[in-house]
């Protein structure tokens, strides 16, 4: 195993992030602040509570998700999207290293961002409404699982994209609305029947639902499912990146 | 010397079913430079590639300081260091990061003083903190080659290091190249300026469609393909080469006030005193002379054509 490589991919990726820390961080934090003053402030307070939790609370596990994938995708993809883009992927190529190893460090930056983000419009929640977390270590497991999945996820999609418009593509037409749609906002249960069945094949529901668990104790769908469908999701991830790195696809002629 | 880069029939067939290399024999021996010849498309970068790691062969074998490239890619990769031809570099990082990142990209633990020397040899001391996109193109160049030198390769691919670059900054580039020649680094550089492989290699290698037609010593290949001329300048101008010179190969220039005669180096008699005797007997009289060796552009072309 190549450490120091993976390490100087890991600091060369942070250090992009690091560039552009404040809008890295205002960015979420503004738009946090916008979603509860919105849903929690305005609306939320014509709903009562849901699952017996005062609404304003209810979302932040969601807000939170909605923000980690979000992030997770578009910092991978443009981690490996723009040396393919610029052209210093040969470094990449031609350095003694295994996909095992870019990946480690692409996609490590990546969930390590996705996690800071993650974190910080959690402690913004907290000036907004009182939240209590029920199961501190799940909530950072799924936390954690979450921001590598989708970060894997990121890195397939920057693998395959031939342009721009193709990064943005997938996140906008695909993970956007699976995510809105995957209860950020609102219970499964407060669904009529036909769209609760439906929503069952919305894979983002599980991952909601675990991660508000780990907040309330309370979930639309039993805790092991949600972290059978995450790893599954983790594993469908990195079979098809083995797969890209053994056949070259779009990387290697 | 013995081989540090050993290709044997190295084939690559495109997907599109373009043959870009057919069965390539190399030999590159270590402390050389050898100048890979060819016009465009000949494969000189796919060649390249494909030794790097970048371009998966079809068939044939790749070794570089013993180590097969496909099977043992670590040890042989670590030997290597590569200059694309494009400037490919991430713009809004520092030099000295960017050339660190390299470093550790290879494997090499950090060390901030080898990367300060190898800025310094390449006349980017001042430059360590500066952005990458505040560089003119020719230093960017330099940047290229110390992110390649950052690990210590023993081999040094250049693909085309001055293609675009003016005559200043390519003859700066050919310093850099003899400088680093010095330091025991064995360089393959591709091009298809001919000056280029004349001023720097030890060898060349003329690559045409995917074959490499020759590979030979620069001065050997001058002096065994070379044609030398003899340019005669005439008192008066001749209309016709006189019957008792018909022997020579001659040839009238500028309006009959030149004659020139092309000979053969390796004969053992070029027979110039005999033709300045006979023409003196033919009556041309003479007012000056100079002689003029081909280029390897005259005998590079001649090859391509011959391969056509």
């Amino acid at each position: 195993m190549n450490l120091t490589a993976i390490k100087s991919i890991y600091a060369f990726e942070m250090a992009r992030f690091f560039r552009t820390i404040t809008q890295s961080l205002i960015s979420p934090v503004l738009s946090t602040s916008l979603y509860f003053v919105v849903f929690g402030t305005a609306i939320g307070s014509r709903i009562e509570t849901v699952e017996g939790v005062s609404y304003g609370a209810f979302i932040v596990p969601g807000l939170i998700m909605l923000s980690v994938m979000t992030q997770a995708t578009s910092n991978a993809s443009f981690g490996i999207y723009f040396p393919k883009f610029i052209g210093t992927i040969y470094e990449l190529l031609s350095a003694p290293v295994n996909f095992i190893e870019i990946t480690i460090g692409y996609v490590g930056a990546a969930a390590t961002k996705a996690l800071f983000i993650g974190t910080i419009i959690f402690i913004t929640a907290f000036f907004f409404v009182d939240i209590q977390v029920a199961h501190p270590i799940a909530m950072v497991a799924f936390l954690l699982m979450t921001c590598i999945s989708f970060s894997l996820l990121g890195f397939i999609i920057g693998i395959w994209a031939g342009n721009f418009e193709q990064l943005q593509l997938i996140p906008l037409l695909i993970i956007t609305p699976l995510v809105f749609l995957g209860g950020s906002f609102y219970s499964v249960t407060m669904l009529p029947p036909i769209w609760q069945t439906i929503t069952m094949f919305n894979p983002v529901v599980y991952l909601i639902s675990g991660f508000r668990w780990a907040f309330f104790g309370a979930a639309d769908v039993p805790v092991g499912l949600s972290l059978m469908a995450i790893s599954l999701f983790m594993a469908a991830c990195l079979t098809a990146i083995w797969w890209i790195f053994r056949t070259g696809w779009r990387i290697r002629q | 010397m013995a081989a540090i880069v050993s290709v044997k029939n190295l084939r690559k067939t495109y997907d599109t079913g373009f043959e870009a290399l057919k069965s390539i024999n190399l030999d590159i021996e270590e402390g050389e430079i050898l100048a890979l010849l060819g016009p465009n498309g000949a494969g000189k970068t796919t060649l390249i590639s494909t030794i790097c790691g970048i371009t998966v062969p079809t068939s044939g074998t790749v070794k570089v300081g013993g180590f097969d490239t496909v099977l043992e890619y670590r040890q042989a990769r670590s030997l290597i260091g590569l200059v694309p031809q494009e400037i490919n570099l991430e713009p809004f990082e520092t030099v000295q990061n960017t050339v660190r990142f390299s470093r550790g990209l290879f494997g090499k633990p950090r060390d901030d003083a080898k990367v300060a020397a190898i800025l310094e040899s390449l006349s980017l001391g001042d430059k360590a903190t500066a952005k990458v996109k505040e560089l003119s193109g020719g230093m960017k160049r330099r940047v290229l080659i110390a992110k390649a030198l950052a690990h210590e390769p023993r081999v040094l691919f250049l693909d085309e290091p001055t293609a675009g670059v003016d005559v200043v900054l390519r003859k700066d580039m050919w310093n850099v190249v003899a400088d680093l020649k010095a330091t025991g680094v064995t360089i393959i550089l591709t091009t298809h300026y001919i000056e280029e492989a004349e001023a720097i290699a030890d060898r060349v290698g003329v690559i045409s469609k995917g074959q490499i037609l020759l590979v030979q010593d620069k001065s050997e290949m001058m002096s065994q393909m070379g044609k030398k001329q003899l340019r005669v300048d005439l008192s008066a101008p001749a209309t016709t080469i006189p019957a008792s010179l018909s022997d020579y190969d001659l040839a009238l220039e500028m309006d009959g006030t030149v004659l020139v005669y092309t000979y053969d180096t390796r004969k053992e008699r070029t027979g110039i005193r005999r033709l300045l005797n006979e023409m003196a007997d033919a009556g041309l009289q003479m007012t000056d002379l100079q002689t003029q060796q081909s280029s390897l552009e005259d005998i590079f072309v001649g090859l391509v054509k011959d391969n056509a």
